[in-house]
């Protein structure tokens, strides 16, 4: 087969039309283009926090849960469920009992919307991950991939669904702030995740004996919205540090790029053998 | 054989497929078997369960939790069972690819345990599904969620059953003496194997890259990031334990189904497959062993978990991998039966190791399946099992084809 100018030309404008059409039908990196909105976040300076569960409180409410009422207790690890987005819990530390708050962490690169089959886990450009009930196929794949064991599952429903913090996404698009951040007066705060690194740094270098020199969140699993300051390390507030500094997606990326070269190599090289083999099978049925 | 006379009128036809379909489907022989009487509670206690995880949620059948949402269903009856049917893919290999002719006669009841497996695992899965209906979205609609391995997993696993039902098709055909949908079929063979091997290499590698973000939840003795390696040397002698395992049963139970020239082969297939096993159990050690140095993980190994860890590497795979070796040596069938049974056990360690008892092993509460969870995983191995019997005792499976479809 001879390739001439015209066919040249044809086969160039067909693949044109196929790599504009497929980026016509709102691919994120188009859409990112468009506008220039930042991933917002949470920083939490439990140097601050008192404790009051207020920000719990507002949260149930807001999103229609059973208060809350066992308060935070030393050696009592609360749990997010299926009716509560947001923890308060106290902890014993070399500074003495110690606040900390416990919700999603809204990763930049979440392991859970990585994992969705369905894309019902999701990170908007706004920077909250929701999860959408008419995506879901319930698999859990979400669960196992969350490093922080954020997504709970109704177990008891037949129509369950998936509870996690949305950081009040729809607050959000209209230009409003999540409840907790509203209610929370000095310990929680909500901006642009570049601000909000920007303000923990400057506390950080502002008090140095307060903080210990750096912030959950940052770096932690690629990045995540959610940051938090401490004047112990962080794993005696109960954080995660197992976390690592890599992103989640990036650890199933190597096996996923494999996929394409498998999938054109594999089957080329079963056919030749196939075809090489060939020969010497029908020989052997003519002896036969 | 005499040829039926033609012309038949297409009407006529259609009504003796009818008859010859009723009359198929009808149960045969004695009702009363002790399988029977054992299977058929089974198969009705699991319908009930199956319906009452339906309308009551999935917690009120089983045990899973919110550290271990994976539990028996996926565990067992998917990550483990995959495993057990890539029997199917591997002798396809060897046959229509290396033309090793002597494995024939074993690849169309390996096919078929490999598809019903399929059917059975993917049904496996509907079950723990919390919203099955959405089953679809990422098949049709704009719900594809290309960058998750469980997305690849469920592409491959669909387009799999059409490749091995295709592999199959001529087996059916045969049956209802469909003679050119027999020649089309066929002629599709090679290019499903093709795609078929393609398909198996990808998922199953995949079920074990399904772990692969979970790092810090599995135990660091079975994490590591060749899982999708591992996994794929493992299917191949789990496939082949499970071919001389179930080989072995049918043989006995459908032995009047077999032609005295398959019934001599037989000893030989195993014999050869004996060596397969012991050649992929031989990677699989050496490669458990090389990730195992790497993961200067040394320290672990006095630990509890490290125990476990060495009963499963050396009780599972070492020890089975010197019984192939010794049993094909000196020609020892009932060995290598032995040694392919101790195979099948090593491997259901090993995925449950992965997917439920080194997954969250530091986790305060532990699941352990419920009787119902049981339950409902025997009553899908047996309804399987049904129609396996159903299958063989009418297409031309275990026994010849027909005269007219011999066509070389």
């Amino acid at each position: 087969m001879s390739i001439n100018r015209r066919n040249f030309f044809k086969t160039v404008g067909v693949a044109g039309i196929t790599l504009t059409g497929l980026e016509s039908l709102g691919s994120p990196a188009e859409a990112a283009k468009a506008d220039d909105t930042e991933f917002y976040g949470f920083l939490y300076d439990s140097t601050i926090c008192l404790g009051c569960r207020a920000c719990e409180k507002a949260c149930a409410k807001a999103h229609g849960f059973p208060e809350p009422e066992d308060d935070a207790e030393v050696g009592v690890i609360r749990k997010t469920s299926i009716n509560q987005r947001s923890v308060i819990n106290k902890f014993e530390t070399s500074q003495g009992e110690m606040m900390v708050r416990h919700a999603c962490m809204h990763c930049n690169e979440p392991a859970c919307a990585s994992a969705c089959l369905t894309q019902a886990m999701y990170k908007t450009k706004e920077g909250p991950v929701i999860w959408r009930a008419d995506k879901c196929m319930g698999c859990r794949y979400c669960m196992i991939s969350c490093p922080f064991d954020v997504p709970k599952f109704d177990y008891h429903s037949s129509n369950p669904i998936i509870q996690k913090c949305d950081m009040c996404f729809d607050r959000v698009q209209n230009g409003e702030i999540p409840v907790c951040a509203e209610t929370c007066g000095d310990a929680l705060f909500f901006g642009t995740r570049r601000e909000l690194i920007a303000e923990a740094h400057r506390r950080i270098s502002e008090s140095p004996d307060s903080y210990i020199p750096q912030i959950f969140g940052e770096k932690t699993a690629g990045g995540t919205s959610s940051l938090y300051l401490s004047p112990v390390p962080f794993d005696e507030l109960g954080l995660n540090t197992k976390v690592s500094n890599e992103s989640y997606p990036a650890k199933t990326k190597g096996f996923l790029y494999s996929v394409p070269s498998v999938f054109v190599l594999l089957p080329s090289l079963l056919l030749g053998m196939h075809e090489a083999t060939k020969s010497k099978q029908s020989k052997n049925h003519e002896n036969d | 054989m005499t040829s039926p006379a033609y012309p038949i009128t297409t009407e006529k036809k259609e009504k003796s497929i009818w008859k010859f379909l009723v009359e198929e489907f009808k149960p045969r022989g004695k009702w009363l078997t002790p399988f029977n009487v054992i299977s058929l509670p089974v198969m009705l206690a699991g319908l009930v369960l199956i319906v009452f995880r339906f309308t009551e949620g999935l917690g009120a059948v089983s045990n899973v939790n919110q550290e271990i949402p994976w539990g028996l269903w996926k565990g067992f009856n998917v990550v483990t069972g995959v495993a057990f049917a890539g029997g199917a893919y591997v002798l396809t290999f060897m046959v229509y690819i290396l033309k090793m002719d002597k494995y024939h006669s074993i690849v169309r009841v390996t096919v078929l345990n490999g598809f019903l497996a399929y059917m059975f695992y993917a049904g496996a899965l509907v079950l723990d599904l919390g919203k099955p209906w959405n089953i679809f979205n990422p098949i049709i609609g704009n719900n594809f969620g290309a960058s998750s391995v469980l997305f690849l997993v469920a592409w491959h696993f669909m387009l799999y059953i059409f490749a091995q039902l295709i592999e199959f098709s001529p087996a059916v055909a045969e049956w209802l003496g469909a003679r050119t949908a027999r020649k089309i079929l066929s002629g599709m063979t090679i290019g499903a194997v093709i795609f078929g091997i393609t398909l198996s290499t990808l998922h199953q590698s995949g079920l074990g890259a399904l772990f692969l973000m979970a790092s810090e939840k599995i135990h660091p003795l079975w994490y590591n990031e060749f899982i999708p390696i591992l996994f794929l040397v493992s299917s191949v002698f789990a496939g082949l334990s499970m071919v001389i395992f179930q080989g072995s049963i049918t043989n006995k139970v459908f032995a009047y189904q077999l032609s005295k020239d398959h019934r001599k082969k037989d000893n030989g297939i195993i014999h050869g497959l004996a060596r397969v096993c012991a050649g992929a159990l031989f990677a699989y050690l050496f490669m458990q062993i090389i990730v195992f140095i790497h993961g200067q993980h040394w320290a672990l190994l006095n630990t509890p978990m490290g125990y476990w860890w060495l009963f499963e590497i050396i009780g599972f795979v070492v020890v089975p991998l010197f019984l192939f070796l010794y049993s094909y040596r000196n020609y020892n069938i009932t060995l290598i039966k032995v040694a392919s049974i101790i195979t099948i056990v090593g491997i259901i360690l090993n995925r449950l190791n992965v997917s439920i008892i080194a997954f969250r092993w530091d986790a305060a509460a532990h699941y352990v399946p419920s009787w119902m969870e049981i339950v409902v995983t025997a009553a899908i191995i047996l309804t399987q099992i049904w129609i396996f019997r159903w299958v063989i005792h009418r297409m031309p499976v275990l026994r010849e084809s027909p005269e007219w479809a011999k066509d070389h």
